[in-house]
């Protein structure tokens, strides 16, 4: 009983610990890859000990400016509400992460560890339920505080979300259909194997090209960053967070880029296989090549590369997140919102009948 | 004119060019490319190599001054006779001309007969100064220049923007990078 519980808090610590840590690396990123993307150098003055570090320590900056910030709450504005807003909008976005296994088994002491937070079999919608009530923090937000813009922010982002949010439903009906299930860890088993005689990992991405690129797009505008930013619309609005300062409107910072974390999180495990590493079969006891070969892994081994594959790749779709960020302008509210309902609802209706029809021809 | 035409091609206009994806694409394509090329050039510079490729544009200011041109027209400073007396014989072209104002001289006599007169006191006020140069060229006897490639200039309070005429004389020249 103690030991499952230890268990259970060790591997809440570790996933949390590391999409915070990734959130927190990818507000640098966003400043590095961005200066690179510019040919800029990017914010490299603050030092820890007279060291650079390549500009990590603005990271601790950011956070010790945004603690000794003042805390400006408007007048006649209820103070807890104010100060429940941003703590909704953040834990919301944390909480999706819980349904994503982030590896298959730990070998620990002769017992395997499932490496999965909750073992769900409707960890799928469990995970856009809870993504879709990441509104809630924010229309609280913009309502509490009073003022016009942030009230337009909130209205937008209702909009918005609202809109692109049945998409997101509707474009991962088609790789559920493919799978069979609801269940995030048998996703990944399912892609965890080879076609075309062992040389192309089963990725969902190559059955499901279309779903992946409306989840991506739709993944991006429940982020509310560019090119879907109009709940933000720094240059017009400001947005929903009009009215917060400090560690209020830190935690409305971080939660975008925890939403990034997870909808990378998302993407790798329903398109890219998620923990599983190309080739490496734990039955088979190590890498089975295309061409034959075989290369032994011990169990821990493989556990352990599966764990590094897993975060190799959240890494990776987070940089192609942040690519895309950089280099779109901002889509107009009208523009925006009939890419949702009029292109990617249609395409996501169309992509399920697709798979649907296909499924059941291949089936007979 | 007949016969002189240029036939301008337009871009196909079907619904792959409208679905934005291969614009999409092609910028993404573009960033992605600019950003491995910084990275690897980054990189390469922080082992030594590659130095002589600059990667990005911007310049690490101070530690990496920014190179000048002549023609640079920078602070203000007076010239000097050989003497070591003022060129400036308070003629006030200069203040005359200055669209902002902002040049005060105070003159006084002067014992020699073919000098008509001397600054007694010459203030710039750069906070005013709006470096359009047009003293240097009212100028008729070549003893204001522009050419002291200071851009540092701040200072807590309004008074210390003031450039008195000691700080005026004394000023170098500065040698321009190119
Ligand atoms: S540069 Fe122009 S504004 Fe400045 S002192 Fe000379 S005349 Fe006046
Ligand atoms: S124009 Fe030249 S000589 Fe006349 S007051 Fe100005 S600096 Fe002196």
């Amino acid at each position: 009983m103690l030991r499952t519980l230890l268990i259970d808090v060790g591997k809440a610590l570790y996933l949390f610990s590391g999409l915070m840590g990734l959130a927190a690396i990818l507000t640098w990123m966003e400043r590095k890859q961005s200066a690179l993307m510019q040919d800029r150098v990017g914010a490299n003055r603050a030092r820890i000990f007279g060291l650079r570090l390549l500009g990590l320590p603005h990271i601790i900056t950011d956070a010790v400016k945004l603690l000794t910030k003042e805390d400006f709450v408007p007048a006649g504005v209820p103070t807890w509400l104010h100060a429940l807003a941003p703590w909704v909008t953040l834990t919301v976005a944390c909480l999706p992460a819980a349904a994503i296994p982030f590896g298959h088994v730990l070998p620990w002491g002769g017992q395997a560890i499932e490496l999965q937070l909750m073992d769900m079999q409707v960890g799928l919608v469990y995970a856009l339920a809870i993504a879709s009530m990441a509104i809630y923090g924010v229309i609280l937000a913009g309502w509490v505080t009073r003022n016009k813009w942030a009230v337009l922010g909130s209205l937008r982002a209702a909009a918005q979300l609202i809109g692109f949010g049945v998409v997101l439903g509707i474009s991962l009906i088609g790789p559920v259909l493919l799978y069979g299930t609801l269940n995030l860890q048998e996703m990944v088993h399912w892609q965890d194997t080879t076609v075309l005689h062992g040389w192309l990992p089963r990725w969902g991405i190559f059955f499901q090209p279309l779903a992946f690129l409306v989840f991506l797009t739709v993944g991006i505008a429940e982020t509310k960053r560019i090119p879907f930013d109009l709940p933000e619309g720094e240059s017009e609005i400001i947005g929903y967070f009009l009215e917060y300062s400090g560690m209020k409107f830190g935690a409305f910072f971080l939660a975008d880029f925890i939403e990034t974390v997870v909808v990378a999180m998302l993407t790798v495990t329903v398109f890219l296989g998620g923990w599983s590493v190309p080739y490496l079969s734990a039955d088979q006891g190590g890498f089975v090549w295309p061409w034959g070969a075989h290369t032994a892994v011990p169990p821990a081994g493989v556990a352990l590369l599966q764990m590094a594959a897993f975060w190799v790749k959240v890494f990776a779709v987070c940089w192609l997140l942040l690519l895309i960020r950089w280099t779109l302008p901002r889509f107009r509210i009208d523009q925006a919102v009939r890419l949702g309902w009029q292109y990617l609802l249609p395409l996501s209706v169309l992509n399920t009948f697709g798979t649907a029809a296909v499924l059941l021809i291949v089936g007979q | 004119m007949p016969g002189q035409f240029k036939k301008v091609r337009r871009p196909p206009d079907n619904w792959w060019v409208r679905s934005y994806l291969p614009a999409i694409l092609q910028g993404l394509w573009i960033t992605a490319r600019h950003f491995f090329r910084n990275l690897f050039i980054f990189t390469a510079h922080r082992f030594g190599l590659l130095r002589h490729v600059r990667a990005g544009v911007v310049y690490q200011w101070p530690e990496d001054p920014r190179p000048v041109a002549p023609r640079y027209r920078g602070r203000h400073r007076l010239l000097k006779r050989p003497d070591g007396t003022p060129r400036c014989v308070a003629c006030y072209m200069c203040e005359t001309i200055c669209p902002a104002e902002c040049i005060h001289i105070i003159p006084q006599e002067v014992p020699d007969p073919f000098i008509e007169k001397a600054p007694k006191a010459f203030y710039i006020d750069l906070s005013k100064c709006i470096f359009c140069g047009y003293c240097v060229e009212a100028c008729p006897e070549d003893a204001i220049r522009m050419d002291v490639f200071d851009f540092r200039l701040a200072g807590y309070d309004r008074f210390q923007m003031v450039l008195d005429m000691e700080t005026l004389l004394n000023s170098e020249p500065s040698v321009p990078d190119k």
